[in-house]
């Protein structure tokens, strides 16, 4: 049999990008992709909610593209980059959406925060002129047990109002 | 809660996948974009001897025309049916129905195949391949066969596939400029499942409505294709506007209660929603 179809069982070695730093680890088949990067390698900040794909707190980023990561296994993220908030908030990427949830308290326990504000920034990027209600149905995948989301909805269309005012200088 | 623990293979061709799926039968459970497959592995509610993973097989990605049909790979992401330009162009029923479909993420990662091959009664892309009298492919070990829309979703999670066929496209009839196609589902959230759901797809040349067809979901075990009513529509086009023969939904829908509705509220949800339809095909 080629090793394309081998039977794979207990642990195994993956590579992969996290964070731009190369990882090499062994994980059991049955680990996903939140309790390796929480458990394996301390990434804290992607939160486990409801693991089974409801509530958008485990989002991170597969290859450029927000995903669940609870719903996919660490064995499957082989190869590949994973981008987690601890990353995106290091190099800049996520600055003015968190400077904006800052100043319109768009958080408050903060548990949702790590997913929504990937979301957030997915959200900007394929739909640079989103209004409320496009934000509104972006992020219904992502659960806020505080806000009641307005706060958040704000702390968003604040962010493309100015991203779009750059633009236009 | 964690997945079971379960042996895992990747095939990178067809080929091998079938080779993996005939060796192990019904032990083995495909693993296509895992947006529900995994959900019910981290709830114990299934819990299968291995999984077959198919993302890394190449050849079942990816969108292209072929003799008058669109040919969606099995593996083409949601995300990606929802932006590409062929679909919106040849078959812009899809490109309506996918932003209902559950949220940007799950979507990022969820494959058409899936969810045929899922066959959730509660999905919207089952219903939308019956509505645009679409066909299953599926290779398996004595090759390629298609199968019809109609005939591929048999019951509840059950279809027309076998435990060693793999599900490797989905085609659909190419659009035409007469055709008219809408969406519309009553969900109690955005990207909930909907308590009821209708995929219509018709033909409107001239004065005449014809093929008409009405897919509705969640009202049964499978996507019900509503032919008397569409025919009763059919027959009093245009003059359908006052006076919108629905009575026929209430013996062609047979929807079980749940927590979120009654039969009778399910049923009375798909009239309001065919009408709206209607509605706004003649405005």
């Amino acid at each position: 049999m080629s090793d394309s179809l081998a039977v794979l069982k207990g642990d195994n070695n993956i590579s992969l990008t996290v964070n731009g730093e190369s990882i090499s680890e062994r994980v059991p088949v049955r680990r996903n992709l939140a309790d390796f990067l929480r458990l394996d390698l301390g990434l804290t900040g992607t939160h486990v909610g409801c693991e089974h794909g409801v509530c958008g707190a485990c989002t991170v980023r597969l290859d450029g593209k927000i995903v669940r990561s609870c719903l996919i296994l660490a064995i499957q993220a082989d190869g590949k980059r994973v981008d987690t908030i601890e990353g995106l908030s290091d190099d800049g990427y996520l600055e003015d959406l968190q400077a904006s949830f800052h100043a319109r308290n768009g958080l408050q326990c903060g548990f949702c925060t790590p997913g929504i504000l990937l979301t957030a920034a997915e959200l900007i990027e394929t739909h640079p002129d989103a209004d409320r209600e496009k934000i509104r149905e972006f992020l219904s995948g992502n659960y806020c047990r505080c806000t009641g989301y307005h706060a958040i909805v704000d702390a968003i269309e604040s962010v493309v109002h100015s991203r779009q005012k750059k633009r236009e200088l | 809660m964690k997945a079971a623990a379960f042996h895992y293979m990747q095939p990178k061709t067809v080929d091998e996948a079938l080779g993996c799926l005939e060796q192990l039968g019904s032990d083995a459970t495909i693993l296509a974009g895992g947006q529900s497959l995994m959900a019910s592995l981290n709830m114990r509610l299934s819990n299968p001897a291995v999984l077959i993973d198919i993302n890394a097989i190449d050849e079942l990605n990816g969108i292209s025309t072929v003799e008058g049909r669109l040919r969606i790979g099995a593996m083409t992401r949601q995300a990606e049916l929802e932006y590409s330009p062929l679909v919106s162009q040849h078959a812009p029923l899809i490109t309506m129905v996918m932003p209902h479909i559950a949220h940007p993420a799950i979507r990022n990662r969820g494959t058409i195949g899936g969810s045929i091959a899922f066959a959730d009664p509660a999905a919207e892309l089952p219903a939308c391949l019956v509505a645009l009298n679409g066909q299953v492919v599926a290779q398996g070990p004595n090759g390629e066969r298609r199968i019809a829309a109609t005939e591929f979703f048999q019951d509840l999670f059950e279809t027309a596939l076998t435990d060693n066929e793999l599900l490797t496209a989905i085609e659909i009839p190419m659009a035409n400029e007469n055709q008219r196609f809408g969406f519309r589902e009553l969900a109690r959230r955005h990207g909930d499942y909907a308590m009821v759901g209708l995929c219509a797809s018709s033909d409107w040349s001239s004065d005449n409505l014809t093929e008409l067809r009405l897919a509705y979901f969640n009202v049964g075990p499978r996507p019900v294709l509503a032919e008397q009513t569409a025919s009763d529509i059919c027959r009093i086009w245009p003059q359908v506007r006052n006076e919108m023969p629905l009575d026929q939904l209430e013996s062609e829908l047979d929807p079980p209660d749940d927590l979120n509705a009654s039969s009778t509220m399910r049923v009375h949800l798909a009239k309001v929603l065919t009408r709206r339809i209607i509605e706004e095909w003649l405005s």
